[in-house]
């Protein structure tokens, strides 16, 4: 029989996130803090106008895009929160960021252009470049920069090639997050060199010093950015599956394209429930920040505490401390904690080679949890400290 | 921030106030004033624990009374009120706008002790018109807790 499969995916590696939590499935009274999903209910408005939605027998496909109410309503939020000008045809309802990210590289790349992906990032970001032909090339953040990107690491790897840079922030694992005179830097660099942005902001609501600056407010950038957002991390809503696209007409009418043949439409009811979500859910999200806050405060002052290095991040619901002292890899690590201690964190190098001498902890769990899994921790890195 | 703290303490009256201190980024010593302070201006005035009586062997009955009563010249209703929240029976009283004056929770151990009580203390203020007991007989969520019941 001759090969089945397609050598471009047979080659890609699969999520190395997952890995650890199949143990911790099996293993008694181990703590995750790996997953990156929040721990919170959806808010009940938003289940409510789903069932609601369901009783009503809302069970049709929408338009491809999306809703018109939804994508309306999705350009308000866009408006008041990061002073965004979208018209609803510049809206795709997607599945999802994750949905977002692929077709809006597929719309954009001939084979052989470059993408930039800084990294650490998500995990997505290479797989889908690689499957939509273009040549992925990775800037590798740092941490005394607080794994910002810099105008100086972004010119260094622009080419003739180069089409679309991946910007990925409030960052997914570290935490990270850019300022507007920051973004304004990498604005110049991106008009200058004429090439585009795909502005991942699905942690834009959780961010705890200042508000979220989108990219795409800063003059001339609107017209070469699309904004990927969603409902997942902001309002708890990640198994409803929605997200969305905004970007210029041009890009979106191809994305729609790829979106109504691979998908069709986001689901239905999903979306009727995001329309709750961002009229009357402020006030929801706003208590869920600030929990989140308070985890993350506890968390970096615990470390501290049990002597785990650990720049302070201000966005999302991840913390990255370092364990290079400890002279082992973050596999390493991750594994023997596990193993030893029963707590799960994913090892920085699941968000690329440079996440090495990393850990990525989720802070979407319970004071209670985070309290234990410090103790345990703690524990782990006074055994390390004692063997030395 | 005291409003961050009372919601902080509304949650859980036991946190540990280190915790406490670190998740609002206050100093430990600064919070503990704070706190003592608003003890002090009862703006805290206690720390109660929500107690699910039907998993003891403690027989309890809650019972909401409506009454409606005849206000006093010079007086209006605090006179009354105060005659009937100084029993010790009366866990909570409220006045209510609409069709009648005050809503009476009581707690107590037997649904013939409540109605012993409403008809011997209650009913027989003299500004008393009329009583409409209503037992509770499942509750759902109380104080903000839900699935405990």
């Amino acid at each position: 029989m001759r090969n089945p499969l397609s050598d471009k995916v047979v080659a890609i590696q699969p999520s190395g996130i997952r890995k650890f939590f199949d143990i911790v499935s099996e293993m008694k009274d181990a703590i995750s803090l790996g997953v990156g999903e929040p721990d919170f209910d959806t808010p009940w408005r938003i289940r409510e106008e789903g069932i609601y939605s369901l009783e009503k027998g809302r069970t049709f496909y929408t338009s491809n895009a999306g809703l018109k109410e939804l994508r309306e309503e999705i350009c308000n939020y866009l408006g008041r929160k990061y002073g965004l000008k979208y018209q609803p045809g510049q809206i795709l309802v997607t599945v999802g960021g994750s949905e977002a990210i692929d077709i809006g590289l597929r719309a954009m790349i001939n084979p052989g252009e470059e993408v930039i992906i800084p990294q650490p990032s998500y995990v997505s970001y290479l797989p889908c470049a690689v499957l939509a032909d273009a040549k992925p090339v990775i800037v590798n953040l740092k941490e005394e920069n607080q794994f910002k990107l810099t105008a100086q690491e972004l010119r260094e790897v622009i080419t003739d090639k180069t089409k679309v840079l991946i910007l990925p922030f409030p960052n997914n694992p570290t935490g990270g997050i850019m300022n507007r005179e920051e973004l304004e830097e990498i604005a110049k660099v991106i008009i200058e060199k004429d090439i585009f942005v795909i502005s991942d902001e699905i942690y834009s609501e959780l961010t705890y010093q200042g508000k979220h600056v989108s990219i795409a407010s800063i003059p001339g950038m609107a017209e070469r950015t699309i904004v990927i957002n969603g409902f997942s991390k902001a309002f708890a809503m990640t198994g409803w599956r929605l997200g969305y696209a905004a970007g210029p007409e041009e890009i979106i009418k191809q994305m729609i394209k790829i979106h109504q043949f691979a998908i069709m439409c986001a689901p239905t009811n999903s979306q009727f429930a995001a329309v709750e979500a961002l009229k009357n859910c402020d006030e929801e999200v706003e208590k869920m920040v600030e929990a989140y806050n308070q985890r993350r405060r506890y968390l970096l002052h615990a470390f501290k505490e049990i002597g785990l290095d650990c720049f302070e991040p201000f966005g999302a619901f991840y913390v990255f401390p370092s364990i290079k002292k400890f002279g082992m890899t973050s596999e390493e690590f991750a594994t023997r904690l596990l193993n030893e201690e029963k707590v799960a964190v994913v090892p920085g190098t699941a968000f690329g080679d440079c996440g090495e001498g990393f850990l990525r902890i989720s802070y979407a769990y319970s004071i209670d949890n985070l309290k234990t899994a410090i103790m345990r921790l703690g524990n782990f890195v006074k055994r390390l400290e004692t063997v030395d | 921030m005291r409003e961050k703290i009372l919601a902080m303490l509304e949650q859980n009256g036991r946190i540990d106030l280190k915790d406490l201190a670190v998740m609002l980024d206050m100093d430990e010593a600064a919070l503990a004033n704070e706190i003592a302070q608003m003890e002090k201006e009862h703006i805290i005035c206690g720390y109660n624990t929500i107690i699910n009586w039907d998993k003891t062997t403690e027989e309890k009955v809650t019972a909401l009374i409506e009454v409606k009563v005849t206000p006093q010249r010079g007086h209006g209703f605090d006179s009354i009120a105060e005659r009937i929240y100084n029993y010790n029976e009366v866990s909570s009283l409220y006045l209510m706008s609409g069709g009648f004056d005050f809503t009476v929770i009581i707690e107590g151990k037997s649904m013939k002790s409540v109605a012993l009580f409403v008809s011997s203390k209650l009913a027989t203020i003299d500004e008393v018109i009329s009583t409409s007991t209503h037992f509770v007989l499942k509750k759902y969520k109380v104080y903000g807790m839900k699935g405990y019941w």
